[in-house]
């Protein structure tokens, strides 16, 4: 879940992450790198990296010069944006691509499950996503990317959350939900309650959206670099 | 130069492209001397009025005098022949419709020019509005460009096989690394950074050069950022067109506010990419500052040639901006004046698409497509037949994009109305009034939720929800948002306002 910056020193591919980054903010109206871009986007499924400014450039470049587009290389960075959630980077690529292109069968299931994401209907997703492994399975860390986002709308929606409720949205239920309750408690101070005869309810963390009394507000805090603006006048 | 086809034209319109109106010869020579002379006023009043005036009086429906036919007055000054072929041109799109050979002529010249600009060797000062007008039509050129190119189905074979020969003419490659190019050539982003450090003085001088040099390269590549904005968005890349706006602090005023055509387009097209990237609060706060601001001064630009665009962008903007609180009633960031004329030209559809059912989505509909950019298609036509027109490809693309974020937001509201009535309610309650069942009126507060809290530039969470509420295993706790003062803000401003005021006044020499 999220947007994580190519980091590439940390996964030791120091040469090429390093020189697409580059390319892309100095050089990225240039048809030539499309070749690095590409492997770039392989890189970023291989090693679980994610960046949207180079997949939005090859995107661009796509458009620009359409007998080039490869079909494989969009529906892996589809799937990538679709990781990325809540970010809205999904909808950021469909408008760079073609209707036509949108119409072709692996589109038209990787929109179907943006839509199921973005409307928190996670049954009817992870059902969807079951039927079609063969594009989702392409990308590793898929599954943990959407159960971040699903984690990410219940904790802005809920306090408490009974325990079906949260075993449907991050499609884990039985010994592997346990194990994964067990986790959260130790790590993200997540508290399970016995509820009355109805099974488990987890309390998760209290936030600024779920939780009014610390709902930050932010209308009236002024930024620094704004106040700064009166110091010659104070001094 | 396409003298063939100009006595061909000749012939046709009974007027004669060399013949030079006494009026227009000391029009050029009074332009070029001054121009020499380095007088930005003269510059400005020659190329706003005197310009406007003689189109007016001489050149109604033809095209001015040839430039070979004025350059003999100016000394066959290569610069100045640029420069007058640039308005010639723009001239030209304005009041005529140009042919394919004069749009390649147009885009040869745009080359030309901003080459010499590049090249570092203009020793000019030209007026701002002059040189955003020169950034703004050649985006402008290129969107027209695209936009004829991709009717493909009545062209003659003429005009094929002229787009096959020229077919680097407004290619989206060059027209991009031309403003890119003039970004970096000038260097505008550090010195705008340079600037905040007080190393730098570009805006307190609106962008001109008191030691002698030329404003010409680092104004043009200021507004190559904002035509970066614009060209992005018509291809429908909103977050590298807000990418290239970045270096632009766009809450305080600057050289993008010196010339209002130039401030309209930045904030249209800033407000036009949060909408489209469901920054709704962004763009409404935004929309709400520019027509605050048209309203109280576009009595001013009455006179100026820019005045009918001023009030179109004003119209698409109230438009964007019913379509932003339709998503996100949040009307308490709109001023009261802004306000009523939103009820007035939009209250009745604002209502209506509130409503969220299919008269909604035509209304929506009918909105975006009176206010939204007209997107292009950047690549190269196809030869093949059957030729086809497919220049609202890009257009509808953006549309249906747009309309199917509009219809998962459909249930939305009608939970906000319940929202608004109550401070607790059960989900099996709140399940029965909506005549849906549980499980599904959990999606409908999930989708709530992840729609009302948008993902701002630095991928923190921000909630634009004016009601919102929390589950407690199943009830519904509703939370009301308190409207806030920005006292804040308000301070900020008064001091800064009484400072100036303060200095205004010490400047004063009593007699």
């Amino acid at each position: 879940m999220g947007r994580e910056a190519a980091a590439a020193a940390e996964k030791g591919q120091g040469g090429t992450a390093y020189t697409v980054e580059q390319l892309v903010a100095f050089n990225r109206y240039n048809p030539d790198i499309l070749p690095d871009l590409e492997n770039y986007v392989n890189d970023q499924v291989s090693s679980q990296t994610y960046s949207l400014e180079s997949n939005l450039c090859l995107l661009r470049l796509y458009q620009f010069e359409s007998e080039k587009m490869s079909s494989q290389i969009v529906a892996r960075i589809l799937v990538k944006a679709l990781m990325a959630m809540p970010a809205p980077d999904f909808s950021l690529c469909l408008f760079l691509i073609p209707e036509r292109v949108q119409m072709e069968e692996q589109f038209k299931t990787l929109i179907v499950l943006s839509h199921y994401l973005e409307t928190g209907r996670f049954r009817q997703f992870w059902d969807e996503a079951s039927k079609s492994r063969h594009i989702v399975e392409a990308v590793p860390g898929f599954e943990q990317a959407i159960q971040g986002y699903a984690i990410h709308v219940l904790s802005l929606t809920y306090q408490k959350i009974p325990r079906t409720v949260l075993a449907e949205a991050i499609n884990v239920e039985g010994l592997s939900l346990d194990k994964f309750l067990e986790h959260q408690v130790e790590n993200s101070g997540w508290v399970i309650e016995k509820s009355q005869g109805k099974g488990q309810l987890i309390v998760l963390p209290r936030n600024e959206f779920n939780d009014p009394i610390l709902k930050k507000n932010t209308a009236d805090s002024v930024p620094l670099e704004h106040v700064t603006r009166i110091f010659p006048i104070l001094s | 130069m396409a003298n063939d086809e100009e006595r061909l034209q000749a012939q046709d319109l009974g007027y004669d492209p060399n013949f030079v109106p006494d009026p227009v010869k000391t029009f050029v020579v009074h332009l070029y001397r001054h121009i020499r002379e380095k007088n930005v006023y003269e510059i400005h009043q020659m190329y706003e009025t005197s310009f406007q005036t003689l189109s007016e009086r001489f050149f109604k429906d033809t095209p001015w005098p040839s430039v070979d036919a004025v350059a003999q007055y100016v000394d066959n000054d290569h610069v100045f022949c640029l420069l007058y072929r640039e308005m010639w041109f723009r001239h030209l799109y304005a009041r005529l419709t140009p042919t394919l050979r004069q749009r390649i002529d147009s885009w040869d010249n745009y080359c030309s020019l901003f080459q010499v600009v590049l090249h570092g060797v203009v020793n000019m000062q030209l007026p701002n509005q002059w040189l955003w007008d020169m950034v703004d039509e050649f985006v402008y050129q290129f969107q027209s460009f695209c936009q004829y190119r991709a009717k493909m189905k009545n062209k003659t074979e003429q005009e094929i096989a002229l787009l096959k020969q020229f077919d680097q003419a407004w290619n989206v490659f060059g027209v991009l690394n031309f403003l890119q190019a003039l970004v970096e050539k000038s260097t505008i982003i550090q010195i705008l950074e340079q600037e905040k450090e007080g190393l730098e003085q570009f805006t307190s001088n609106d962008g001109y050069d008191y030691n002698g040099g030329s404003n010409v390269l680092k104004v043009l590549g200021y507004f190559s950022m904002v035509g970066l904005l614009r060209v992005h968005c018509l291809l429908g890349d909103y977050h590298t067109g807000l990418k290239c706006l970045e270096p632009i602090d766009i809450s305080q005023s600057g050289v993008y506010t010196i010339v209002i055509g130039c401030h309209i387009t930045t904030i249209y097209h800033y407000g036009f990419a949060n909408l489209m990237l469901r920054r709704y609060v962004d763009a409404i706060r935004e929309f709400n500052k520019i027509l605050l601001y048209i309203f109280k001064y576009k009595v001013y630009h009455q006179k100026s040639p820019q005045y009918e665009q001023i009030l179109k962008k004003n119209e698409q903007m109230y438009a964007l901006l019913a379509i932003s609180l339709s998503l996100c009633p949040q009307s308490r960031l709109v001023d009261e004046t802004v306000n009523s004329q939103l009820r007035e030209k939009y209250g009745e559809k604002m209502s209506r698409m509130q409503r969220y059912d299919d008269e909604a989505f035509a209304m929506y509909d009918e909105l975006f497509s009176y206010a939204c950019p007209k997107f292009i298609t950047p690549s190269a036509p196809s030869f093949e037949e059957p030729l086809v027109n497919y220049n609202q490809d890009a257009y509808r693309l953006q549309l249906k994009l747009f309309l199917y974020e509009a219809k998962q937001q459909q249930l939305l509201s009608g939970l906000r109305t319940f929202l608004k009535v109550y401070s607790t309610i059960s989900l099996a309650k709140l399940a029965s009034y909506m005549e849906v069942d549980e499980p599904t009126l959990r999606t409908i507060l999930m989708t709530y939720k992840h729609k009302t809290h948008a993902v701002d530039s630095a991928g923190k969470i921000i909630s634009n929800a004016d009601v919102d509420f929390y589950i407690d295993d199943d009830t519904i706790h509703v939370v009301e948002s308190k409207p806030s003062k920005r006292y804040g803000d308000y301070f900020l401003r008064q001091v800064v306002k009484l400072e100036k005021v303060i200095n205004e006044m010490d400047s004063i020499k009593l007699e």
